[in-house]
């Protein structure tokens, strides 16, 4: 865990380090520095640079560690509550689902408002709330349900949410629409302090819940009627943290769009090396999801300089390989 | 805290809350009737129709019946996984239905007939979720759920217990049939009971180990005074090793008793539909079904 917050920290400055105008290591230090110090960030105090460090990038690679963090810590909670390795929020069309109340809720100009803060994240949670609902009465009817037929059901649900995600943005006023392309996609942009420290607040909260409830999740991995002889109300257990992912997925899913396969790839990884522990997974797999993504969208910031590739792009042309040969390879462990 | 782990529970169950002294026995089941709820066929018939019957603390209570009687459902409704549609159920003197999932897992232990764990979990990590019920909610640290010095030295003693302490630090995803079963069994006992509900305990075992489980549940019973209900369709095993029987039938009871009143060829034949010989086993004295040689037909 040690190893791990150091890796982030460093990983946090170089990535500071790359965008269009590189900055040098020191340079970053020094301004981060004079500016918790003095407590104000202007032109005189700091120079050029110093602001767009401040305002443009560190709030980015602030939002992509705080997105990955959450992505990754939802997808393990998933994964061991449908006791399913390949489980994800993208891949089972929760993530879709966020997307889809979001878009609604842009298209009926209540993103508009003063309530952009508050509205626009219940609104995704509203959305995932319910496509999570859906995919469990699947898991749920079919009793156990096998890896596979989960995996389609959530393919089915994403076809069917994208499409009407897409006839919204078909009937959007056409200059709106664009930008709403580019967030579904799965894009990262500079927040404002405030949305940013509100987010934050909500994302720490939601994976503070999910941290006390690990070792709920270990004995859920054996089971509902295990984990219930063991002592787990599991009902309501399945309850709180299925709203607990949801609420993380809708304000994720509001300020960045659909960014895929963070959730899957990044437990399984973890997993692979630390076990399967969920109270070392999560933090540890939120700590990775972080740094996972703030590399990810460094190089989609990069990588076409001074253009931007949505970094939804780069998440899944890295995960969907990666699930791809867990679910072709590696099938023999998971049936 | 150290009254809460020194391997035994302290005995609170002992006075129920109707004031009777109830401390002589670890079930009573009263007029329980289960079906699963099926949303199609509202005329499903009974798993568990209108059973009565009550096991005594510290004895061995074997549930025999055919495929498909509810032995199983029995057994899970008993250690409050599944819930009775009619009926209830009381364990150690207390109402199942009054306490909570966490209470019951303090006072009993459910070994279910397969566990399949997809995910890497080492064997020690498996058995110390037996501790989970034990575990004090409140305290900050504890809704964390890291492991106390007396959970792991608990589960540690459950571990030499089944005979896998050298397997400790191996995944179970890993782990042999044998294995895996002894591994539950061994949480089942860091979850310190005061009852033990086995659903087949050796269905995947060679000769070997289901001896062995057998004489460790029966040394446990002695040792200990736990109370354990064994749920097996192997007649000869709940004959050589239970000290009562418990013969379902389509989900009814069809005879209780020890095991010279219920193996019997008369009650065979009514309950499986076929002639088996039953004798003395040579040792024990206790019945013995052999099913009849070619030459009988």
């Amino acid at each position: 865990m040690l190893t791990l917050s150091v890796a982030g920290v460093v990983l946090f400055l170089v990535c500071l380090q790359f965008g269009a105008q590189d900055v040098g290591l020191g340079e970053i230090v020094r301004v981060l520095v004079q500016a918790l110090w003095d407590g104000q960030v202007d032109r005189e105090s700091v120079g050029t640079t110093g602001v767009i460090l401040l305002q443009v990038r560190l709030p980015r690679v602030l939002l992509g560690l705080f997105v990955g963090s959450s992505l990754a810590a939802v997808g393990a909670a998933l994964q061991a509550l449908l006791r399913n390795p390949l489980a994800d929020p993208y891949v089972l069309g929760v993530s879709s689902g966020a997307a889809l109340g979001v878009s609604l809720a842009m298209w009926l100009g209540i993103g508009g408002t003063v309530l952009t803060l508050s509205a626009l994240p219940l609104c995704g949670f509203a959305g995932s709330l319910l496509s999570l609902a859906v995919v469990y009465r699947l898991a749920v009817s079919y009793g156990r349900l096998p890896v596979h037929s989960l995996l389609l059901a959530g393919v089915v649900l994403n076809a069917i949410l994208t499409a009407l995600i897409m006839f919204i943005t078909s009937i959007m006023d056409p200059n709106r629409s664009a930008g709403m392309m580019s967030w579904l996609m799965g894009t990262l942009t500079a927040p404002a302090y405030p949305a940013l420290a509100i987010l934050t607040a909500y994302l720490a909260v939601g994976i503070t819940a999910l941290m006390r409830q690990a070792q709920v999740l270990n004995l859920m991995t054996l089971g509902d009627e295990s984990a219930r002889a063991l002592g787990v109300e599991t009902e309501r257990a399945k309850k709180l943290i299925y709203v607990i992912a949801a609420l993380m997925t809708g304000a994720v899913v509001s300020v960045s769009g659909m960014i895929g396969f963070v959730g899957m790839v990044i437990p399984h990884a973890v997993r692979l090396v630390l076990g399967a522990d969920h109270r070392l997974l999560l933090p540890a797999s939120a700590l990775v999801g972080g740094m996972y993504l703030m590399v990810a969208d460094t190089v989609a910031r990069t990588l076409l300089a001074p253009a931007e590739v949505p970094v939804g792009i780069i998440t899944a042309l890295a995960g969907g390989p990666f699930f791809l040969y867990l679910l072709v390879w590696r099938k023999d462990r998971l049936a | 805290m150290s009254e809460l782990f020194t391997g035994r529970e302290p005995i609170r169950a002992a006075v129920s809350t109707d004031g009777r002294d109830d401390a002589g026995l670890a079930f009573e089941v009263q007029g329980l009737r289960f079906r699963y709820s099926s949303a199609f066929d509202r005329s499903a018939r009974w798993t568990l129709d209108d059973l009565s019957f009550q096991v005594t603390a510290g004895e061995i209570f074997g549930v025999v019946g055919p495929n498909g009687s509810g032995k199983t459902s029995l057994l899970k409704v008993m250690a409050k996984v599944l819930r009775p549609s009619h009926g209830h159920v009381r364990l150690f003197g207390e109402d199942l239905e009054r306490l909570s999932q966490r209470e019951v897992a303090r006072l009993l232990a459910l070994v279910p007939q397969e566990s399949l764990q997809v995910f890497p979990f080492t064997v020690a990590q498996t058995v110390l979720m037996g501790r989970y019920p034990h575990r004090r909610e409140r305290a900050w640290a504890a809704g964390f759920g890291w492991d106390s010095p007396d959970d792991i030295a608990l589960a540690e003693q459950a571990m030499a217990e089944m005979d896998i302490a050298h397997l400790a630090d191996r995944l179970v995803t890993e782990l042999s049939g044998g294995e895996r079963q002894r591994t539950v069994i061994a949480r089942a006992l860091a979850q310190a009971p005061r009852a033990l509900l086995l659903d087949e305990p050796t269905a995947f075992l060679d000769l070997q180990h289901q001896i062995e489980i057998c004489s460790i549940v029966r040394r446990l019973s002695a040792e200990r005074g736990l109370t354990v209900v064994l749920v097996s369709h192997d007649l000869n095993l709940a004959g050589q090793y239970c000290d009562r029987i418990l013969m379902l039938k389509d989900g009814a009871l069809f005879r209780t008793g020890v095991p010279h009143e219920v193996i019997r060829p008369e009650v065979l034949r009514a309950v499986y539909g076929c002639d088996v010989l039953v004798d003395a086993h040579p040792e024990s004295g206790r019945p013995r079904v052999t099913l009849p040689g070619p030459a009988s037909r």
